[in-house]
């Protein structure tokens, strides 16, 4: 299909029901933190310049190397693990802080859920509807199936504009259709606005946060960075660094013919797309250059404004502590006679590239409710060792390692990076709107050995596992076996050998050898032993069993019911 | 009344000390547990790892083991958060689906066990030691036991207890993960034993020996003598000092 692009006000909608192919991504807002701007950031650590590099290289997608040697990378390069935990330390307790005044968290997560649940259930409805009441409201709405289809797009724009700059506040949907590349390619200077996006713009890498692209960086690094842009060294003060970069922004809002946003939420009763960031960019991009574009990945889409508010809870809270961002802009439609800015010209550019390919998909629809917080990879013990870019894709962390293979179909290129889990379950229990990014990771996992694609090393060890644990006996013969086989490895009850499948475990662990007699053995004279001295059953203890099997029967136990 | 051992097979292969403390723990309530030898593992391992055949293999000896239990004890949150993923392991057996219901319905965890269903939340022990505990994110995130083994070590008399700090943070193991990342587990475990030993805690202990397995190793390989127990084990070195 092709990009359809209707006249403001002709409604000539491509029907969103005919499988809604527009692309739901996300936009992130901008955020305080990016290292330079705020000051409570000058206790950032500062040792280990010498690594600066971060794991470059190793951030775009389609990277060559496997999640192994990115992370190999990430984890030799201390100061950007010391700048990871710095800066995700503060975010988490944020987070916890902001939900714990909230006071009545859970109750708005499962309300967020439901609100997600139904949007995306009803996503081709809900996409019409936006799609009618935001061109009823002037702007051109386009729908693009791929990457390639929404950049082409926007350089049609671009080029009917004769732009020669376009501005940008923050938008991950923008990193995962890489249009700064393709905008330069044509000659359009493609300048990031949000802070943290502008410094890695500058280094020439892919963002290492959903929210906090440049998290991964250090005010020195910064300084070195902006000194560069500036032609003169600059210090490494947060007030000295944020002022150049502001005073050069500044210049930029006001030349720039277009100015590029994503879309945090879009509100399908108005038409309407809404923004959340700290540092004002977004508001002068949406508001000083005469055209704007707006992606939007296919599911940012809310029903209604009251939906927003429970959104508004969640997102900021979620993602900084904080109770609500700086700015909230809702934009519905270019500038009207009588405004006092605004775009001349709005183009709505609602992106799939992949996402409706989880609709219908029992295990990875959920996918689609997420609103792009970044709590996920804050809370993740993996990302707190690797960092972002070990992750190789523009989405980083529990989401990204379940989003990016999910968008690209399961590639077996992305089959990897659902192993760089331990399955914690931090991601579910901070996600705000509760998706289940631990089991989906299972799930990529199974398909991936139902594709055939698992490693036949791996293969014949589960078979090998399922011979032995799908019977007792052979379970009995296998623990008397490795006892014997163990011997030579065994000093003081440990293995330390770095040898065969333990190579991985020894070079961390002492690995516990098998016991000379394992419970099974043991229990035949354990339990003559304890009914030799067997104490009767105290009788409120063996009412406490009964009660609690009553309730079983009753159906007025909730054990086992949690999820 | 059946009450059963649900051991998992770390227990019964590598700590069967764990198991023989929370049996004899138990007896000490008059609860006298049978142990259905048919068991053998709950099929994590592969679950995690996709090889979902194979881990039905291992989870039917646990559907055929405690067929006729009314109450299923085990010493890890872990293996006990396993069988509530037995619904999506089964789900295209209808046949299974009753038994599956039926063993998630009456397993616990020892200490939800202990406390929830047995009342118990002062075993009598006594442990004069400085102990910090690490509750493993199975157990405590996911089937929601939080609660049960901080009441237990609070009534221990003697005993000093330190919290963990970044105790909610994952010590790396995650099964298969621990060997196919090992760089990154080993990164998380380093983490982990940094924590444990700013607490200059005597004793570690959790309520599940892959975690502890973990840490205990890593402890070991940096040459840390910090004692690493089992909740279980804790508790009955503590009364049968008593």
């Amino acid at each position: 299909m092709s990009a359809t692009e209707a006249a403001p006000g002709r409604g000539t909608g491509r029907a969103a029901t005919d499988a809604p192919a527009a692309g739901a991504a996300a936009v992130d807002f901008g955020t305080a933190d990016a290292a330079a701007s705020a000051p409570k950031v000058s206790g950032r650590p500062a040792s280990g310049q010498a690594a600066a590099g971060t794991a470059s290289g190793a951030g775009a997608d389609g990277a060559r190397a496997t999640v192994k040697q990115r992370a190999e990378l990430a984890l030799n390069n201390e100061f950007l693990r010391k700048a990871v935990r710095f800066t995700t330390d503060r975010l988490r307790s944020g987070r916890l802080e902001a939900a714990r005044v909230h006071g009545n968290w859970d109750e708005w997560r499962e309300r967020g859920r439901q609100i997600r649940r139904h949007t995306i259930a009803h996503l081709d409805y809900y996409l019409n509807q936006f799609a009618d009441n935001a061109r009823a409201n002037g702007a051109y709405v386009h729908f693009a199936d791929t990457a390639e289809e929404a950049v082409r797009i926007v350089l049609a724009i671009a080029e009917r504009k004769a732009a020669k700059t376009v501005v940008k506040s923050k938008s991950m949907v923008s990193e995962e259709l890489h249009v700064n590349h393709a905008l330069e390619a044509q000659g359009v200077e493609a300048l990031e606005t949000d802070l943290g996006e502008y410094i890695i713009q500058l280094a020439g890498e892919p963002p290492s946060h959903i929210i906090i692209p440049a998290i991964h960086k250090n005010r020195e690094q910064i300084a070195e960075l902006l000194s560069r842009e500036a032609g003169e060294p600059l210090p490494p003060d947060t007030a000295v660094l944020a002022g150049f970069v502001r005073k050069k922004l500044r210049e930029k809002f006001l030349a720039a013919d277009i100015g590029m946003t994503g879309c945090n939420f879009a509100i399908a009763e108005t038409g309407s797309i809404v923004l959340f960031e700290n540092e004002g960019n977004a508001r002068m991009v949406s508001t000083v250059p005469k055209t704007q574009i707006t992606l939007m990945g296919m599911e940012r889409i809310i029903p209604t404004w009251a939906d927003l508010e429970v959104m508004a809870t969640l997102l900021p809270r979620s993602a900084t502590g904080q109770k609500l961002t700086v700015y909230l802009s809702g934009i519905s439609g270019p500038r009207r006679a009588g405004d006092g800015d605004g775009p001349e010209e709005m183009h709505i550019i609602i992106v799939d590239n992949g996402r409706s390919r989880q609709l219908g998909d029992p295990e990875f629809q959920e996918l689609l409710h997420c609103i792009r917080c970044g709590a996920c990879l804050n809370v993740c013990p993996v990302y707190r060792q690797i960092g972002g870019h070990a992750y190789g894709s523009t989405y980083s962390g529990p989401i990204g390692a379940v989003l990016t293979p999910a968008l690209k179909g399961n590639v077996a290129e992305w089959d990897d990076i659902a192993d760089a889990s331990s399955l914690c379950g931090a991601c579910y229990e901070a996600c705000p709107v509760k998706i289940p990014l631990h089991d989906m990771l299972v799930y990529l996992r199974r398909r991936k050995v139902e594709g055939g694609r698992a490693g036949k090393l791996e293969a014949f060890g589960m078979k090998a596992y399922a011979s032995v644990m799908g019977n007792a006996r052979q379970l009995r013969r296998a623990l008397k076996l490795g006892k014997y086989g163990q011997k030579p490895l065994v000093r003081d009850g440990v293995i330390r050998a770095r040898i065969g499948p333990l190579k991985g475990w020894t070079r961390y662990r002492a690995f516990p050898a098998i016991a000379g007699e394992p419970f099974r053995e043991r229990w035949a004279n354990l339990r003559q032993e304890l009914e030799r001295e067997a104490r009767p059953m105290e009788p409120d203890v063996h009412e406490r069993l009964e009660a609690a099997l009553r309730r079983r029967e009753g159906g007025t136990d909730r054990h086992g019911e949690r999820e | 009344m059946k009450i059963s051992l649900f051991i998992t097979c770390l227990c019964d292969a590598i700590y069967p000390r764990v198991g023989e403390a929370m049996v004899r723990l138990l007896a000490r309530f008059g609860v006298r547990p049978e142990f259905p030898s048919v068991q053998t593992c709950c099929g994590q391992p592969a679950f995690n790892s996709g090889y979902w055949n194979e881990a039905r293999a291992a989870a039917r000896t646990l559907l055929d083991a405690f067929e006729d239990s009314d109450f299923v004890v085990s010493p890890s949150g872990s293996c006990v958060y396993m069988i509530h993923h037995y619904r999506e392991l089964f789900r295209d057996e209808p046949a299974e689906l009753a038994r599956v219901e039926d063993l998630r319905r009456k397993t616990y965890e020892f200490t939800q066990f202990l406390v929830g269903v047995l009342g118990v939340t002062d075993v009598g022990a006594t442990f004069p030691h400085r102990v910090t505990f690490h509750p493993s994110c199975h157990g405590s995130r996911l089937l929601g036991v939080r609660e049960e083994p901080l009441k237990l070590l609070e009534n221990v008399k003697g005993l000093e207890f330190v919290p963990l700090p970044y105790a909610e943070d994952c010590c790396g193991f995650g099964g298969t993960f621990s060997v196919k990342m090992s760089d990154i587990s080993g990164a998380m475990v380093g983490e982990k034993a940094d924590h444990v030993l700013e607490t200059e805690a005597e004793v570690l202990t959790g309520l599940d020996m892959g975690c502890l397995m973990n840490i205990g190793g890593h402890l070991r390989h940096r040459g840390q003598p910090v004692r690493v127990l089992h909740l279980a084990e804790l508790l009955y070195e503590g009364v049968s000092r008593g």
